[in-house]
């Protein structure tokens, strides 16, 4: 049974594979890409289930036994991540495909998107630090790809410094795990939770601030973030839908992961939760100065990390319970968010606000879409992001942090003011006269979907918080992850 | 040794991120495949003393060198070795379409320089 946890790895990579064989075949490559999405779908489906009921499973990749080999370990928390991300790209892909142009100008565009996948899958799905990085590595090298194929012109610093700031952040990780093995003689991570305990606490502290200072930057956190609006709006919406939706939030789940797992803290950490309000803030007021759909929606991603962070930097169940929730939620409603900036540009030819008016009787169908997406990014009842919120708010209450609490609703209000921008300079207004381009029933079908996944949420807000809080105590309580991946608490 | 290689290490970082905070593409990319080795060499000064081969037969285990961290180091060669192909692929693309290697200002930070130019 052992062997399931590896396949949301292996059917990505064989999805990639094939769609090569096929390259000559746009039709056959969007057979294999879907067929491929839907099996990691319901793959991660699966997982979900049977780690909720009966516990982690733990695959010893070539028999090689932890901490020695490579493991795989599907806990509650990965299981968790994979098959939201699973839904996510499967709608995205189906977007993808029905908006036609972006696998027509790129052949490869398949194979390298559910290389995206197989990266995704293994980050989530690693029990060692090194895979860790061979994890990243594939993802990104897969969204360099994405990223800079049609960039061309006064785009090409945007890519050029996406993919320096994401080299320079991979050769540090490299440097971490240098450090760490010679430290602790060990890139396991079960094995870390013993090991790094018994190194001096000052040396501890420093390789736990480098790590998450690497993380920090794939996360896009604050001061950290400046690649990331610059970057994402230039690629195709598909992609850049993808990237908002999982990119950033593989690095907070590395975050999470780490901070929680091999550099514990006993009490709330201050410094981390100064660096979760900068990060809400000035992510939030970057989006109000902007004039572009897509560009304030990148800031928004930037300003919805500070969120995770915050949960996470109360290191209690609560918070890094409201951490993952939060997590889940914004997967899902930024790609939601992102398609619908899609869908007014392909119908509108472009997404600067002062040059669209009138998408509410224009294309009321768009409209519609963005509402539930913009209130649950603000955080309104009965929506998702009101139940990732209220839980972040409580657990901050609980353990007394008013000032960040404070913070993190302020950054609510900003939040919604620069929806409501959105809202009166794209939907409102009086109609133009120009010509409305049709768009596809796919296209308008994924967002939808993504949309609805996004209530669904918020229906099972409960059974997902019990899941969450299950996650965190497997990650908060000593020995717990150890016990199951090495089959011993000590 | 291990001093030799954590000074070899540190000239490579500084030498490394020099060069990646310069103009040039071109030198930037060299800059970047610096910072690697040091990362690389650092891990190869993790594993602790050389030793000789890792071959169970019969040898006393303590003499052994650990055979992890040069897989590792195999690994993060082979993905930093990609990855400055692509790099490299980016920049003569850069240039053959702009006629120079430099990297631009943000337009975003010099609309900024201007409106501040503007106060004054």
């Amino acid at each position: 049974m052992s062997t399931v946890a590896t396949l949301p790895v292996a059917i990505p990579l064989l999805g990639a594979a094939m769609s090569l064989v096929a390259l000559r075949s746009l039709t056959g490559q969007r057979i294999i890409g879907i067929a491929a999405s839907l099996g990691l779908a319901s793959v991660a489906g699966w997982l979900l289930l049977t780690v909720g009921n009966s516990g982690p499973i733990v695959a010893n990749v070539a028999g090689w036994e932890a901490p020695f080999g490579i493991v795989l370990v599907a806990d509650r928390l990965a299981a968790l991540l994979l098959f939201t991300s699973a839904v996510a790209l499967v709608l995205v892909l189906v977007f993808a495909v029905s908006q036609r142009a972006t696998d027509e100008e790129l052949r490869g565009f398949h194979a390298v998107y559910q290389m995206l996948a197989a990266g995704v899958a293994l980050a989530l799905l690693t029990g060692d630090l090194f895979t860790l990085f061979v994890a990243f590595e594939i993802m990104l090298t897969a969204s360099y790809v994405l990223l800079t194929y049609r960039a061309g012109g006064a785009q090409t610093r945007a890519t050029i410094s996406y993919v320096v700031i994401g080299l320079v952040a991979s050769a540090l990780l490299l440097t971490c795990i240098a450090l760490i093995y010679s430290v602790a003689g060990t890139v396991n991570i079960a094995d870390l939770t013993t090991k790094l305990g018994q190194v001096p606490s000052g040396l501890r502290a420093g390789i736990g601030w480098m790590l998450f200072l690497v993380f920090g930057i794939k996360a896009a956190i604050f001061p950290l973030f400046f690649w990331l609006p610059d970057s994402y709006p230039v690629a195709p919406t598909p992609v850049t839908a993808v990237f908002a939706g999982l990119l950033t939030k593989i690095g907070v789940y590395a975050i999470i992961r780490t901070q929680t797992l091999i550099f514990p803290s006993d009490g709330p950490s201050t410094l981390m939760l100064i660096i979760a309000g900068l990060t809400m803030v000035v992510g939030v007021l970057g989006a109000i100065a902007q004039k572009d759909v897509k560009r304030i929606l990148s800031f928004h991603i930037v300003s919805q990390i500070g969120y995770m962070i915050m949960g996470l930097g109360f290191f209690t169940v609560a918070g890094v319970t409201a951490a993952v929730v939060f997590v889940v939620h914004q997967i899902i409603v930024k790609a939601s968010l992102f398609l619908v900036g899609g869908l007014v540009e392909a119908s509108e030819g472009t997404g600067v606000i002062d040059r669209v008016n009138g998408v509410a009787r224009r294309s009321p169908v768009v409209a519609a879409l963005f509402l539930p997406a913009a209130f649950s990014l603000a955080g309104f009842p009965p929506f998702s992001g009101f139940v990732g919120k209220l839980a972040l708010v409580e657990a901050g209450f609980a353990i007394e942090q008013w000032a960040v609490v404070g913070v993190s609703l302020l950054a609510s209000v900003l939040t919604l003011f620069s929806m409501t921008k959105i809202w009166s300079g794209v939907f409102w207004g009086t109609p133009a006269d120009g010509e409305i381009r049709r768009l596809p029933t796919g296209m308008i079908g994924a967002t939808a979907g993504m949309v609805v996944v996004g209530l669904f949420i918020a229906l099972a807000a409960q059974p997902l918080l019990d899941y969450a809080q299950q996650a965190a105590i497997d990650l908060l309580e000593p020995g717990a992850y150890r016990a199951f991946v090495l089959g011993s608490p000590a | 040794m291990t001093l030799a290689i954590a000074l070899a290490a540190g000239v490579l970082f500084g030498a490394g991120t020099y060069l990646v905070l310069q103009k040039l593409l071109s030198r930037i990319i060299v800059g970047l495949g610096l910072i690697a080795h040091a990362a690389n060499l650092l891990i190869l000064g993790s594993g602790g003393r050389p030793g000789a081969p890792p071959i169970i037969d019969g040898l006393n285990p303590a003499a052994v060198s650990d055979p992890l961290e040069q897989a590792l180091v195999l690994t993060a060669i082979v993905i930093t070795f990609g990855i400055t192909a692509f790099l490299l692929a980016l920049a003569y693309r850069s240039w053959s379409e702009q006629g120079s290697d430099e990297v631009e200002d943000d337009i975003e930070d010099r609309r900024i320089v201007g409106l501040a130019g503007r106060r004054q």
